[in-house]
């Protein structure tokens, strides 16, 4: 008897093909964005960790030097020769061009067996080559598929590896790096016995592995940002579903009254149709996945370039294939199909056999309706504002995100209509009163397509605004701190004073850079010494500061904090900031460092010295007419041999951290286009349902001498006024958005906050993208209104009889 | 991954591992390095520093101690050095491998340590003048002043996880060439090495067990021993004895086990004064007497040993039979008991049991 009735229900879908198309589309199209959105965030998780346990990072201290400068052998050597097991690294970038590849140089000898160092265990791996030279670089496959520079050693191609990396003997590494000190040692959990602690043989750093910076932790709001776009496109993805399994409901009222009369019991029924859902949301989901896949597979290099360049944490660029992802996305297609059929079958159950089959405009809400949403809208918008205004998390932050979208969704419908109904009494003819009329008689069947368009709007209008916000104060906030012509590091202490020498007559000013990794208010974070100078008097942003606080400075009165130190440990100008384990400095200032995820803190260079008389200035910042710069910058790499990347022209940075910036949005406008592509499909959806049973509306204005040319370009007309209307609705939304993803998330987030800044250009721009979206979706239903046959308009006024 | 550039080294300390079969790269003729030449001629005291054209080496101290009860204990304390290339680069570039092991043994414990290093750095090395050879902690240097011999006084010391010893070493005798004249044939196709030994040593010096620090006396044994290529195709394990009787009188003696011949055995009779006789293979003959369960194998921990052109006939116990030499490939040596025609002590060293 089932197999009868799904036979029967299943009939409708081969009489309405298209409906089918749109419901199994917009299931695809929820489950795609979804789905490609957590492809993303799985395979960068799983990067992560492997990074992370890479040589037992995960669980090994490491010792290093407290600028970050490699460790000299000897220091090594006299560990080891004092008993301690700590088992040095080479690690370091090989550039070429585009080619670029991070060496990790071990020492299998004395790496301690928790660095769990993948690639040697297996067989097929001669070790007397791993030793002697040439070497050989052991990496994953998609990393030796990678350019690479050129005259690298033998490749192993090796499973287990991070993205970009490549382990090799420590030898092979000080060979192609030229660099002979280790970057840092590892220390073995298990010291032998009898041996005094590690840290009164050596004043080297011990970093633990939660010391760290952490991709994970630090691309967490990143992932977070992706989420909750996925989880976006897939409401609105299911407003489409939800229109589609209305439609369907709606015309099929009568095929269920037959069925029911001819003694098809309900549950039977209900069986029924949730058997033709499970199979729906099955097919859709499937093709939801592949095009999900497609959707990652195509973002993945752009997500891979961002998170490398604002956090150098390193992911694969393509897209590897997880069962538990496509089995989850599987599963959320089909919990989404079950929420938008809720409703239909909830009706269907509650459908009285003998009923009339009579077609109404499913989901008419009544005044009554509408009136409860928009309250529960009120209650939500402030719910939004609290939270925006006195919650400090990040999770409250998306909450008020979210609140604020489902808001401004369940306020549309009555202020439209509101709205419509403000214009219609200023209508100048009749038919442009009917035209507003007809409008807001149709709301109630557009109003989910509506919201769709509204929440992918606002999201756009809030998103661009925060990428254009960022990028302004970005920009100008670059100008501002690298202020000096040249960057300069100088590869010993020794090459530092001759430095000095060299250039006491070549430059306006020779600026020295300190710094020491410490802990800034007991979080990991390091701290600066600068040079009392007009550079950084003139340029440097303070965003809150004491009156005189360079001169206070300058006095070695107290310290400058960036804003993230001050945001996270809730520091003020004039508090006492910890630095280290004993010393405590007065605020005097705080600046605002946006990109660095650290704790910072700057004292004068004489207060530094003091501090730490073993730390000899190595890198300097350097003052000089800016067409002479690159003639210095040649001079100096000619006299002291140094590296190309050693000697660093302002503007080239600027051009770097621009385009690590311009990556970094790239992904977040591709992912914009998709929900608006997205809310369009809806819109479409939703006038297509309306379409045919608006033939009675329809056929008196024709009957009055409208042409149907005419009346079709009403129909666009009118589409692109409710997308016009719901995109002036959409605006304070975006902008109420943008205003806590900059105010709210961000602070949480990074720990800095931007001011905002509109862009009129770009919100015109998506206005005339809306238009289009809603004048696409109504061309459709308006070529079959033009071509429809006058036949059919009459049979109007026959049924009516 | 230690495991495995483990048997890698030991592949290459041929003397020790070949013998357990490791792809038979201890026993493939090595390309490009020197190989001992008889009649050998020693240069001292260079020839107590390394040989990098030689592919393998070691410096290997055994000592039989006393503690203040009269309980036995035994160390050991040895340096492996490995070449993957005939030469002598510096820095991170260098071929030359280098593996510690230490031992200390009681009547019922035995704790062994290894150390692994690399060349070139500083990390682990030998030089002869003045003596030193060291792997990171663990050393073994010469306090010899005047023109005495380098090796004749040596300070020595290893720490584990659960052991450590500082011993003073003074010899009382001459080195010791075995063989023709330090030429030491190791197999009837030939294959030979360069050794000599140090074999008359007394000390003096404190070992710690369990944070416990116990002084001791008693001798102590030094062999030196290079070549490229030591063992042939179808030899896979030795069993060698150092041993010092109560007369003064001292022998070494090595039994290598041939799958598909009479074992190869030396031995090198010593006489209190130094005078040193060497016996061509048969002369000795080491017979196992008892078997013990180590480690998951059977192996001989109480042995005959004959040497009836000196009218030795003893019995060598095993003081702990459980002396496993617990590192990455690992071995059994440990200290020994002698009774029978001669009395004292000795270590045995056993390889190459599965």
């Amino acid at each position: 008897m089932i197999g009868t009735a799904l036979l029967t229900l299943g009939s409708h879908w081969r009489r309405h093909p298209g409906q089918l198309a749109m419901l199994v589309l917009g299931l695809a199209l929820a489950t795609a964005l979804w789905s490609g959105v957590q492809a993303i965030n799985t395979q960068a998780r799983a990067a992560y960790a492997q990074a992370a346990a890479t040589l037992g990072q995960d669980r090994l201290d490491r010792l290093q030097r407290h600028d970050g400068r490699p460790v000299p052998l000897a220091d090594y050597i006299a560990l080891r020769r004092a008993g301690y097991a700590v088992s040095p690294v080479i690690s370091g970038e090989l550039r070429a061009d585009a080619a670029r590849i991070r060496l990790l140089g071990i020492d299998p000898l004395t790496a301690p067996p928790e660095a769990n160092i993948p690639g040697l265990q297996d067989d097929g791996l001669d070790l007397t080559e791993f030793f002697a030279a040439p070497g050989v670089l052991i990496m994953s496959a998609e990393t030796a598929g990678a350019p690479l520079p050129p005259n690298m050693p033998p490749i192993r191609i090796r499973d287990g590896l991070p993205p970009g990396a490549a382990l090799t003997d420590i030898g092979t590494a000080a060979r192609l790096l030229g660099q002979t000190d280790p970057s840092y040692l590892l220390v073995a959990p298990n010291q032998p016995a009898y041996l005094p602690p590690l840290a009164t043989a050596t004043n080297l750093l011990r970093l633990a592995p939660e010391h760290r910076a952490d991709p994970a932790q630090l691309t967490d709001s990143f992932h977070l940002n992706l989420t909750a776009f996925g989880l976006l496109a897939f409401a609105v993805g299911l407003f489409i579903v939800h229109a589609a399994i209305g439609l369907a409901f709606e015309q099929r009222r009568a095929t269920i009254r037959t069925l029911r009369a001819l003694g098809l019991p309900l549950r039977s029924l209900l069986i029924a149709f949730g058997l033709e859902l499970a199979a729906l949301g099955l097919v859709s989901g499937v093709a939801g996945l592949i095009l999900g896949y497609a959707i990652a597979a195509a973002l993945m290099p752009g997500v891979a370039g961002t998170l490398r360049g604002l956090y150098g944490a390193d992911l694969p660029g393509t897209l590897s294939f997880d069962p538990a992802w496509a089995g989850a996305a599987l599963a959320m297609t089909l919990a989404g199909t079950t929420i938008a059929a809720a409703q239909a079958i909830g009706r269907t159950a509650r459908l009285p056999i003998l009923a009339t089959a009579r077609p109404e405009a499913w989901g008419q809400a009544s005044a009554r309706l509408m009136r409860q949403q928009a309250v529960l809208a009120l209650l939500l918008l402030a719910t939004a504002s609290g939270l925006g205004l006195w919650g400090d998390t990040l999770i409250a932050g998306f909450a008020a995100v979210a609140c604020l979208f489902l808001g401004a969704a369940l306020l549309l419908p009555a202020t439209l209509a509101g709205l419509l109904r403000w214009l219609q009494g200023r209508a100048q003819n009749p038919l442009a009163e009917w035209l507003l009329a007809d409008t807001r008689q149709q709301l109630p069947g557009l109003s989910l397509a509506l919201m769709a368009l509204l929440l992918a709007l606002s999201a756009n209008i809030g998103v661009s605004t925060m990428v254009g916000s960022f990028r302004a104060t970005f920009v100008g906030w670059l100008d501002q701190r690298l202020v000096a012509e040249l960057y300069v590091t100088v590869p010993t202490p020794d090459d530092g004073t001759r430095l000095h020498e060299f250039l006491h007559d070549r430059t306006d000013a020779i600026l020295p850079v300190v710094w020491v990794d410490t802990t800034l208010a007991g979080r990991p974070g390091a701290l600066y010494g600068q040079a009392d100078h007009e550079t950084f008097r003139a340029h440097w942003p303070l965003i809150a500061a004491q009156a005189d606080a360079w001169n206070r400075l300058a006095a070695g009165e107290g310290v400058l904090i960036n804003e993230q130190l001050a945001r996270f440990a809730d520091l003020s100008v004039g508090a006492l900031v910890p630095i280290g384990p004993v010393l405590r400095l007065p605020i005097l200032g705080i600046y605002s460092d946006y990109g660095n995820p650290q704790a910072q803190a700057i004292v004068t260079l004489d207060r530094f010295s003091a501090l730490h008389p073993d730390i000899i200035p190595t890198r300097f910042a350097l003052r000089i007419a800016p067409d002479k710069a690159a003639d210095l910058a040649s001079q100096l790499r000619d006299e002291f041999g140094l590296p190309a990347d050693a000697v660093i022209n302002q503007s080239q940075i600027k051009r770097f951290s621009l385009g690590v910036f311009e990556q970094t949005f790239r992904i977040t406008g591709a992912l914009n286009l998709l929900t608006l592509g997205v809310a369009g499909f809806a819109l479409l959806t939703g006038l297509l349902t309306l379409a045919d049973m608006r033939l009675a509306q329809l056929a008196p204005v024709w009957a009055l001498g409208q042409t149907r040319a005419r009346l079709a370009a009403m129909e666009l007309g009118r589409s692109v006024i409710l997308g016009a209307l719901t995109f002036a609705l959409a605006l304070p939304v975006g902008l109420a958005l943008a205003w806590m993803l900059l105010a709210v998330i961000n602070v949480q987030a990074f720990g800095w906050r931007l001011p905002l800044h509109v862009f009129p250009a770009d919100v015109l721009r998506l206005l005339g993208l809306a238009l289009l979206a809603a004048a696409v979706a109504a061309a459709a239903p308006a070529w079959r209104l033009a071509r429809i046959s006058p036949n059919r308009l009459l049979k109007v006024f026959a049924h009516e009889t | 991954m230690k495991h495995r550039v483990l048997a890698f080294l030991f592949c290459l300390i041929a003397g020790q591992a070949a013998a357990q079969g490791f792809a038979g790269l201890g026993t493939t003729a090595a390309t490009g390095f020197a190989t001992p030449q008889s009649p050998a001629r020693f240069a001292f005291p260079t020839d107590h520093g390394p040989h990098p054209d030689f592919r393998i080496e070691w410096w290997y101290l055994t000592a039989s101690l006393t503690g203040p009860d009269g309980t036995a204990y035994g160390a050991q304390w040895t340096l492996f050095r490995s070449a993957l290339s005939p030469d002598d680069a510096q820095g991170w570039q260098a071929t030359q491998l280098w593996m510690g092991h230490a031992g200390l043994t009681t009547p019922t414990t035995h704790a062994s340590a290894e150390r692994l290093a690399r060349g070139g750095i500083g990390q682990a090395g030998v030089t002869a003048q003045p003596f030193a050879a060291w792997i990171d902690d663990w050393s073994m240097t010469s306090r010899v002043t005047g023109n005495a011999d380098m090796l004749d006084r040596l300070q020595v010391t290893a720490r584990g996880d659960s052991f450590a010893y500082d011993l003073s070493l003074t010899a009382t005798g001459p080195l010791i060439f075995h063989g023709q004249s330090g030429y030491s044939v190791k197999s009837a196709q030939g294959q030979a090495s360069y050794y000599y030994s140090q074999p008359f040593y007394r000390l003096t010096g404190t070992i710690t067990l369990n944070g416990a620090d116990i002084p001791v006396t008693g001798t102590a044994w030094l062999d030196r021993e290079w070549s490229s290529q030591p063992l042939s195709d179808t030899q896979d394990g030795w069993d060698w004895v150092s041993l010092q009787f109560d007369d003064g009188s001292r022998l070494m003696g090595f039994s290598l086990r041939d799958r598909a011949a009479a074992p190869f055995t030396a031995a090198t009779w010593i006489t209190p004064d130094g005078q040193s006789q060497s016996f061509r293979d048969g002369a000795l003959r080491m017979t196992p007497l008892t078997h013990s369960r180590v480690a998951g194998r059977e192996i001989p921990t109480r042995w005959r040993i004959e040497l009836p052109d000196r009218g030795l006939d003893i019995t060598a116990s095993a003081i702990n039979p459980q002396s496993w030499m617990d590192v990455s490939i690992p071995y059994w040596e440990g200290p020994l008991q002698l009774t029978g025609t001669h009395h004292g002590r000795g270590y045995l060293e056993m390889t190459g049991y599965r």
